[in-house]
């Protein structure tokens, strides 16, 4: 008889892993990929392989060279981190920007905090935004599907709105059957908010992520919004639109959620995606830019250690106070 | 723009800034917190390594309790070493008494060829969870675990793993005998010893209680409780207890006749010229590689 | 999972000789009274409780002492032993040893707790503390409601659920027994909705006693668990640091209602247990009546022989059990099963980063951060580790068994709970001291004047 092992309890492992997790999310981003593709073409494929390659690469070169730790691509992470920048990005980006982000969210965002697991902001956010801040002019190009270059139906409604428009003289922002289905301008992935629901249900079905933060997003901005345009109609917008428009589905479904920068518990997870709602709610109708999404989640990001901190599980026993 | 636009502006830090200067300077009067101005002269003499060695939570707390003490004697930083005490004591004008200079001591010698390691222990590599569970993976429930608990509390990287033997082994030049080692093993391995002279000094390298056949068939160099050294020993140096001798380092000469005489190679003689007449290959037997070249 | 549930008890023969540990239970060993060489009959006393918290040791055979001296535990350390040469079968005559159900119970409360305690009766369902001290019921405080644990919320594991469909009679016996002597009037037995046919049986004949309920659970590990079994039943939790009795509740395991009936109606001591022994590879999972003190290479062996595809033999179920170093180590009260592993379910595998999924904190019964404690745990932490409630951590290894990163959690918690325990209890004992030392001294003062 071989050696007997020993070890102490549990002796029986769930199969799930943190690459069915992140293949898993991957999957889920397929029909939005699939109506990317329809709508921009190759262009958006180029986008989307450049940006998945540049990360994995990206990781799997800071980690043999710089860390000199094992590598860890094959855990998904980083293409996950790639598909999900890739989709922030317009599809006429130039490629060598695609690259220049990707480094950003994987060397920077990522591995200087030490890798998986360890940092403090979502990295494809983080590379979105820098790429925003550094290189505005392109990363507003937004190509219609008509081929022609236009802004985003919340560009539309930021430039309306600030030549004294109201919201109803403004006719030209896309109605929400054309938000729900994608045939409006914008990033890679926040085009068809039907794809993004769909891959939603997958996610809920394959237990990656639980509803709280989607759910708490999306209330959320619809409520706060909701409010400011029952105060004045005429110079808010309606909150379906605001929901169903830019990265709002994308960003609260594929980017809150992620594990790393996300609370622990289902009260800081609410609280959190509260957070980030209203925070959209106020840079899209008070701030400079027409979408607020990717700064929001960002602050949120950084906020979750104390939410964490203050955000315990209810103990067994406890009683309530 | 209007010149007294500026002024004003100017007035106004100046004035801000005049009221927080005064706040800050009664708050702090406030809470003020008085500190030997010698803790700071003490602690910047100390190494600095926040070890933990003297007993103290770090060098800080060490530096209090010499300011506080009255007699420094019992207080030592392994570290600095004699010299660090002394100048501490010249700052402080107190009394130092010389301690002999210590080493850590792996007083395990179950290395894989002579400790059959019949089970596989597969949790977290860690010596303390597995002495918590189970008592090894080897037949013997007081040797070393193998896990490096005492690699990982060494600030000094002066301990590491061989992988031929399983065990620790101690750098004589790196070790500072601060004694995380000793009290992060769980199963009380590693003793400080008196580091001896030239650095040589003779041990009893197993701490199995078992009875002499139980500890036999489980490590084929555990000490068996024999008492043949402590006969041999003239110096009354050698007790057995419990089915294992200790050699006191305060009494032993370094004769060597205990170790010549040891059916197991349970003791070990470290940094000693190869006697002339003695069989070589008995000496180093298990020796950790380290110490052989030191 | 459950291999064995369709297997009757079989009964395992006898030995040819047993070891006895005379530590079986939580709390002090018990203390031999017999002597090398002394003859003994099954059912006779060998050991002596050695204190409250102890339980006293029967001989499980009838032969001679061979020996009292250290033997190898399941963990692998050496701890003491009374081993028996096994001669013959006889038993102690106080011992009835029909089959006929006892019905009445003669006993009155204070008899049947002592009644418990000398037969030696401890939790059957893998704690082994003593069933007498959790029957004493402390001053001030009131048992309002027994809960008879028949979750067995292990996988793998069967012993209870057999016990259950073929002795309902003699539990619920048992079940009078406990309520009489604790003065409760009711009584729940708490079954997880997996075991159909005992839900059925022991409902059956629950209608002929007044006061007990059998109540169907939900099947969810630790359904089984102490605080969360009392939840289950009586919708009361159990706050952090109290006991049972702080809430009204008392729970035994069905197995020790079933000892308890064989002590008190038959006279009979706690010298045999029903063990599960189950797992893939085998291929004979069965339920085995053995006598304590039989080698657990024996009842491998009963149940099949051992497979060449094990890697691991795990004493109790693949949750909570613990694996035995040593095959030659003997069945003790507590062993509720034996589960063998294949060799590709016998590796944990490989861990890679945490990445704050927060699955841990999602499926942890107690309400706790296992992802936050064992990092504590591992940068030595200890009173953080405090403040982050571990000690009540119940070590089911649900954050272990759900990490999708299969970090050893549990592990570090473990860890870190030994030490904040450590620390507790060396605080409480500087307490005691110090209480005493003021109490002495307030003493002394009027003498001296």
């Amino acid at each position: 008889m071989d050696k007997l092992t020993i070890a102490p309890s549990p002796h029986v492992h769930t199969s799930d892993s943190v690459r069915r997790n992140m293949y898993g999310v991957a999957i889920a981003l397929i029909p939005a990929l699939a109506t990317s593709l329809w709508f921009f073409g190759l262009q958006a494929l180029a986008v989307l392989l450049t940006s998945v390659i540049s990360c994995v690469v990206v990781e799997f070169l800071v980690q043999k060279f710089i860390l000199k730790v094992p590598t860890t691509i094959s855990d998904g992470s980083a293409v996950v981190t790639g598909l999900i920048l890739a989709f922030n990005l317009p599809s006429t980006l130039p490629l060598w920007i695609v690259v220049v982000g990707a480094i950003f969210s994987i060397g920077v965002c990522k591995m200087t905090f030490g890798g998986l697991g360890q940092n403090i902001v979502n990295p494809a956010i983080g590379g979105r935004v820098f790429l925003l801040m550094s290189f505005p002019a392109q990363m507003t190009s937004w190509p219609a599907v008509d081929g022609t270059t236009t802004a985003t139906p919340l560009g539309l409604l930021k430039e309306g709105l600030k030549s004294g428009k109201s919201v109803s003289e403004i006719v030209d922002i896309p109605s929400s059957s054309d938000l729900l289905l994608g045939s409006v301008s914008g990033s890679l992935g926040e085009v068809s908010a039907l794809a993004l629901i769909l891959g939603f249900v997958i996610l809920l079905a394959a237990k990656i992520i639980s509803w709280h933060i989607p759910v708490a997003v999306i209330g959320s901005m619809f409520a706060f919004q909701g409010i400011l345009y029952l105060c004045d109609s005429e110079a808010f917008i309606d909150p379906l639109f605001t929901v169903l428009s830019g990265g709002a589905l994308l960003g609260a479904i594929f980017m809150a959620t992620d594990y790393v920068t996300s609370p622990m518990t289902h009260n800081g997870m609410i609280i959190y995606g509260c957070g980030i709602g209203l925070l959209t709610v106020i840079i899209r109708n008070f701030g400079a830019y027409p979408e607020g999404m990717s700064f929001a989640i960002l602050i949120m990001n950084i906020v979750t250690p104390l939410i964490n901190r203050y955000c315990k599980p209810k103990r067994f026993g406890e009683i309530a106070k | 723009m209007d010149v007294s636009f500026i002024l004003i502006t100017v007035a106004a830090l100046a004035v801000t800034g005049c009221i927080a200067a005064v706040i800050l300077y009664f708050v702090s009067q406030k809470f003020k917190v008085y500190e030997d101005p010698r803790v700071g002269q003490v602690e910047s003499a100390l190494p600095g390594a926040n070890c933990g060695g003297c007993g103290f939570p770090g060098c800080h707390g060490m530096a209090c309790a010499l300011v506080k003490a009255d007699d420094i004697s019992s207080l030592f930083c392994p570290v600095g070493g004699a010299d660090t005490m002394g100048k501490i004591a010249t700052i402080l004008g107190k009394e130092v008494v010389a301690s002999a200079p210590k080493v850590a001591v792996v007083r395990c010698n179950g290395s894989c060829d002579a400790r059959a390691r019949n089970l596989e222990y597969d949790g977290a590599k860690k010596c303390a969870i597995l002495a918590a569970n189970f008592a090894g993976e080897t037949g013997c429930s007081y040797g070393c675990l193998g896990c490096g608990d005492c690699v990982d509390a060494c600030q000094f990287g002066a301990i590491k793993i061989n992988e031929a033997t399983g065990l620790p082994e101690v750098d004589d030049d790196k070790c500072v005998a601060c004694g995380a080692c000793a009290k992060a093993c769980p199963k009380g391995v590693i003793e400080l010893r008196n580091k001896g002279p030239k650095n040589r000094r003779i041990f009893v390298s197993c701490i199995n209680k078992d009875k002499g056949a139980v500890a036999m068939k489980a490590c084929k160099n555990a000490c068996i409780g024999c008492g043949k050294c402590a006969k041999e020993c003239q110096f009354g140096a050698i007790t057995v207890e419990n089915n294992v001798a200790y050699i006191d380092f305060m009494k032993c000469k370094m004769c060597r006749k205990c170790v010549a005489v040891c059916p197991t190679h349970a003791i070990h003689e470290l940094n000693f010229p190869p006697r002339p007449a003695a069989k070589p290959a008995e000496e180093s037997a298990g020796q950790p590689k380290a110490d052989a070249q030191a | 999972m459950k291999l064995s549930a369709g297997s009757s008890i079989r009964e395992l023969p006898v030995p040819a000789e047993v070891k006895v540990p005379v530590g079986q239970h939580i709390g002090a060993p018990a203390v031999p009274v017999v002597k090398v060489g002394d003859a003994v009959k099954v059912g006779q006393l060998i050991a002596e409780a050695g204190g409250f918290v102890s339980a006293n040791i029967h001989s499980p055979v009838s032969g001679k002492v061979k020996k009292i001296e250290d033997f190898v535990d399941a963990n692998g350390y050496r701890k003491p032993c009374i081993t028996i040469t096994v001669e013959g079968d006889e038993w102690d005559e106080s011992i009835d040893r029909t089959t006929a159900i006892r019905r009445e119970i003669t006993l009155e409360p204070a008899e049947i707790i002592n009644r418990v305690k000398q037969m030696g009766i401890v939790g059957m369902g893998g704690a082994t503390f003593p069933a007498h001290v959790k029957l004493s019921v402390p001053p001030g405080k009131k048992c309002e409601a027994l809960i008879i644990n028949g979750v067995e919320c292990e996988p793998y594991l069967t012993s209870d659920h057999r016990l259950m469909l073929e002795h309902g009679d003699e539990i619920l016996i048992g079940v009078k027994i406990l309520m009489k002597a604790l003065g409760v009037s009711k009584a729940y037995i708490g079954i997880e909705n997996n075991k159909k046919d005992a839900i059925e049986n022991l409902t059956r004949l629950a209608s002929g006693f007044e006061g007990i309920t059998v109540q169907p659970l939900k099947m969810r590990y630790p359904q089984g668990g102490e605080k969360q079994l009392i939840d289950a039943c009586i919708g009361r939790q159990v706050p952090s640091g109290k006991l049972p009795i702080d809430v009204g509740a008392v729970v035994q395991n069905v197995g020790t209602v079933f000892a308890i009936y064989e002590a008190v109606q038959k006279n009979k001591p706690l010298i045999e247990r029903i063990v599960c022994v189950t797992g893939k590879p085998l291929r004979e999972p069965s339920n085995l009546l053995v006598r304590i003190g039989t080698p657990v290479k024996n009842l491998i062996e009963a149940a099949g022989g051992m497979p060449d595809d094990c890697g691991k033999v795990i004493g109790g179920g693949p949750m909570m059990g613990r694996p035995y170093s040593n095959l030659d180590v003997p069945v003790v009260k507590g062993t509720s099963g034996v589960t063998l592993m294949n060799k590709a379910d016998s590796k944990r595998p490989e861990p890679s980063a945490c990445i704050r999924c927060a699955k841990c904190v999602s499926v942890c019964p107690m309400g706790l951060e296992p992802f936050l404690m064992s990092k504590l745990a591992m940068l030595g932490r200890y009173d953080d580790l405090r403040d982050a409630n571990v000690m009540d951590c119940i070590e089911c290894g649900c954050c272990s068994f759900t990490c999708p990163s299969n970090r050893p959690l549990l592990d570090f918690v473990r860890l870190g709970k030994g030490k904040v325990g450590a620390q507790l209890r060396a605080e409480a004992a500087a307490k005691k001291a110090a209480a005493e030392a003021a109490k002495k001294a307030a003493d002394e003062k009027p003498e001296a004047k």
